[in-house]
């Protein structure tokens, strides 16, 4: 693999289960060493994708380069550099840390005279000095996350696959565990990782956001926060948001307006309503307003407004 | 290879040294079941209730009730001279064969003719009712060779002593026609293949289901690697069941053991060969335990019918005879009774030590095909 290869490249990457397209021709390029957030609803296709490109699953359609190997044809070499944590925590309960390290260590030929000092990186990398002997079901759920990972480097690959690490751990453990992969990345490691926490993308170098299998934008977090809107993004403070929201989505200028929380978000383009407009032409719907303010974008709205933009959205009712 | 082989067998044995009950899973149900079958599972009938009607009072017939009583097969509940005391036993199950001993039995018989014997029997359990009506006979049959041999005694000096033909029958390999013979090997082929199957089924479902084995897969183990560590340590429990269920029968139950124990292993290691194969194809066509566990109860409960375990192959019909073909137990169960029973070798055991190698092999085979495209 030359030095300026992506490390993961994906062109129209399809996988069909009888007739449902879970992943719909997705296309995705990643450099070494970059941390990549692939984040989307449940059920959007993330897992299903990491699947074809660990080799799990066999695309339906398209193709897949890791580490220069298709994962379709070269399975077995694309095996061999890759790192793979899986949604479902999926270490054995019944082994204690230590075996659970020798035998990942075993599966993936660690060399005899390194394993020992692989294992030791691997335990002080997730904090468990002093529970090596301590079978891994009684352990706490972020713990076992970073245990998982520790098996999942222990042959050192260049390429991570994480699939949701963080679901169902404490927010402490969530941010130690990010500390860890900008460590890996900081050593060239590349890293594709999932999650549907919207919070957690801004660790990310860069976000693929994915919505029913089709990749719906990529890009930095502050690029997608930039360009995505296509607009400025307000708060408004105003009752019954649902009359609010139907009133403004027709209106001239508004390139969208969404519930978030008790308030609604609305982007104003240019040519139409501008900000000092809305609680007037709210009014004249019987909707009163207390407050209008300019607020940054989060990811959140961007994906929002991405996924309501989407022409399919509007076609189902 | 090896080393890989080595870490999954290493972490098997460390699952199964972890797990409390397993050894109390893998033997006690064993040592039930053959205790069930060895005791329950029998053609042998004892004690049949019987009442007798004895309208004769003679001397003949109180011999021929003595010789009722004498026997075990026979538990004698009732002499009675009232004809409504024999009814009333068989209506209410007092009885399941009552013996009618009509008025002139004793002295017909002593005038050297035939006297009949009416025998009514409960025909609510037919099995029961045919397996006493065969002890019957065979009574009577030893009753009327003594009555005879007494009367030629009485007149050896003065008549030609009649000359009778009797059909001694003399089973060969059973000597005893003991059913536990004919059971007890077949009971260790079944309840071994019973636990392999469900084992080998169980043990690579769980671990999809818990989903470890997406975490192997994605390793660059081959799966012929990851089957090999899975199923050695069955091949290894399935031995050890035989020899346990073995030992078990030949010094609890004192079934002969004649043959070659060598003979013995080699069939039993080809037998477990073929039932690892069931159990492994059975995965490959199960995500969850319970599927495992339908599929399992499907499948093996015909393995077990169809193996002429009990009910002989050669009565069923033509299709399911074809069945019995792809049954490994069929030909274990031929090697088994053959090997504790008869005592012989190779040169007439190899068709069906070589059916079942065969067996073993095309369902490896295509389990370990199968094996990959399941992952899907
Ligand atoms: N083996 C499968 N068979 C059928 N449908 C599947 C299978 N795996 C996933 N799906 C479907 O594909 C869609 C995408 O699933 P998945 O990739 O797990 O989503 P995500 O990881 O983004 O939550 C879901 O609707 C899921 O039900
Ligand atoms: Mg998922």
């Amino acid at each position: 693999m030359s030095a300026d290869a992506p490390a993961i490249l994906a062109q129209a990457l399809t996988k069909k289960f009888q007739s449902f397209t879970a992943v719909d021709h997705l296309d995705l390029s990643i450099a070494k060493g970059e941390i990549v957030g692939f984040i989307g609803p449940n059920g959007a296709g993330k897992s299903t994708t990491i699947r074809m490109l660990c080799g799990l699953l066999r695309p339906s359609e398209g193709s897949a380069q890791v580490a220069g190997f298709d994962v379709s044809s070269e399975a077995e070499a694309v095996r061999e550099h890759i790192g793979y944590m899986s949604q479902k925590f999926s270490l054995y309960g019944d082994l204690t840390v230590r075996e659970n390290l020798r035998f990942f260590g075993g599966i993936y030929r660690v060399a005899r005279r390194e394993i020992d000092e692989r294992m030791k990186f691997a335990i002080s990398m997730a904090g468990l000095e002093g529970r090596e002997d301590r079978l891994v079901r009684t352990l706490a759920g972020g713990w076992k996350q970073r245990l998982a990972l520790g098996c999942a480097i222990l042959h050192r690959p260049p390429i991570l696959f994480l699939d949701e690490p963080t679901s169902g751990v404490e927010p402490e453990a969530r941010r130690r565990f990010w500390d860890l992969i900008h460590e890996f990345a900081a050593d060239g490691v590349t890293i594709l990782v999932s999650t549907h926490y919207m919070d957690e993308a801004e660790y990310c170098n860069r976000i693929a956001l994915i919505d029913r299998g089709k990749l719906i934008a990529i890009g930095t977090p502050s690029e997608l926060r930039a360009h995505q809107l296509g607009g400025e993004l307000f708060e408004v403070g105003c009752a019954p948001l649902g009359a609010a929201m139907k009133a403004l989505s027709d209106a001239p200028g508004v390139v969208d307006a969404a519930i978030f929380g008790d308030r609604l978000h609305v982007v104003l383009g240019a040519g139409g309503l501008d900000a000092a407009d809305l609680p007037g032409f709210l009014g004249e719907h019987g909707i009163e307003v207390d407050q209008v303010r300019s607020v940054p974008p989060s990811l959140e709205d961007v994906f929002v407004q991405l996924v309501s933009g989407s022409p399919e959205e509007r076609m189902i009712p | 290879m090896f080393e890989r082989l080595s870490v999954m067998l290493m972490k098997e044995f460390l699952e199964l040294k972890r797990d409390r009950w397993a050894m109390f899973r893998l033997i006690v149900p064993l040592i039930i079941q053959m205790l069930v079958f060895g005791y329950a599972a029998t053609f042998t009938v004892h004690h049949v209730a019987t009442s007798i009607l004895d309208l004769d009072q003679s001397q003949a017939s109180r011999s021929l009730i003595s010789h009722f009583v004498a026997t075990s097969r026979f538990n004698v509940v009732d002499v009675t001279q009232n004809r409504d005391d024999i009814t009333r036993d068989i209506d209410q199950s007092t009885a399941t064969i009552a013996i009618v001993i009509h008025a002139g039995f004793g002295r017909t018989l002593g005038n050297g003719q035939s006297a009949p014997l009416q025998v009514i029997v409960d025909g609510t359990n037919s099995n029961t009712a045919l397996i006493a009506l065969g002890y019957l006979s065979q009574i009577v049959a030893q009753f009327s060779e003594d009555q005879s041999s007494r009367a030629a005694n009485f007149r050896a000096d003065t008549a030609v002593p009649e000359i009778g033909i009797s059909l001694q029958a003399r089973p060969w390999f059973n000597e005893g026609l003991d059913d536990r013979w004919f059971f007890i090997p077949g009971v260790i082929g079944t309840l071994t293949l019973l636990q392999v199957v469900s084992l080998t089924a169980f043990a690579i479902v769980r671990e999809r289901e818990v989903g470890t084995l997406e975490q192997i897969m994605v390793s660059p183990i081959r799966p012929v690697e990851f089957i090999l560590g899975k199923t050695v340590p069955f091949f290894l429990i399935g031995l050890g069941d035989i020899a346990l269920v073995s030992a078990f029968g030949i010094f609890w139950f004192h079934i002969s053991f004649i043959g070659n124990p060598w003979i013995m292993l080699l069939g039993a290691s080809l037998f477990l060969l073929a039932a690892l194969g069931i159990g492994l194809l059975l995965s490959t066509f199960s995500r969850t335990q319970q599927q495992a566990f339908a599929l399992n109860f499907f499948f093996v409960n015909p393995l077990f019918i169809l193996s002429g375990f009990a009910f002989p192959i050669a009565a069923m019909p033509k299709l399911l005879q074809w069945f019995t073909v792809i049954n490994p137990l069929r030909y274990f169960l031929v090697v088994i009774r053959a090997v504790f029973l008869k005592g012989v070798g190779f040169e007439v055991l190899w068709p069906d030590l070589a059916a079942m190698a065969l067996l073993a092999l095309v369902m490896l085979t295509v389990s370990v095909l199968r094996f990959r495209k399941s992952l899907d």
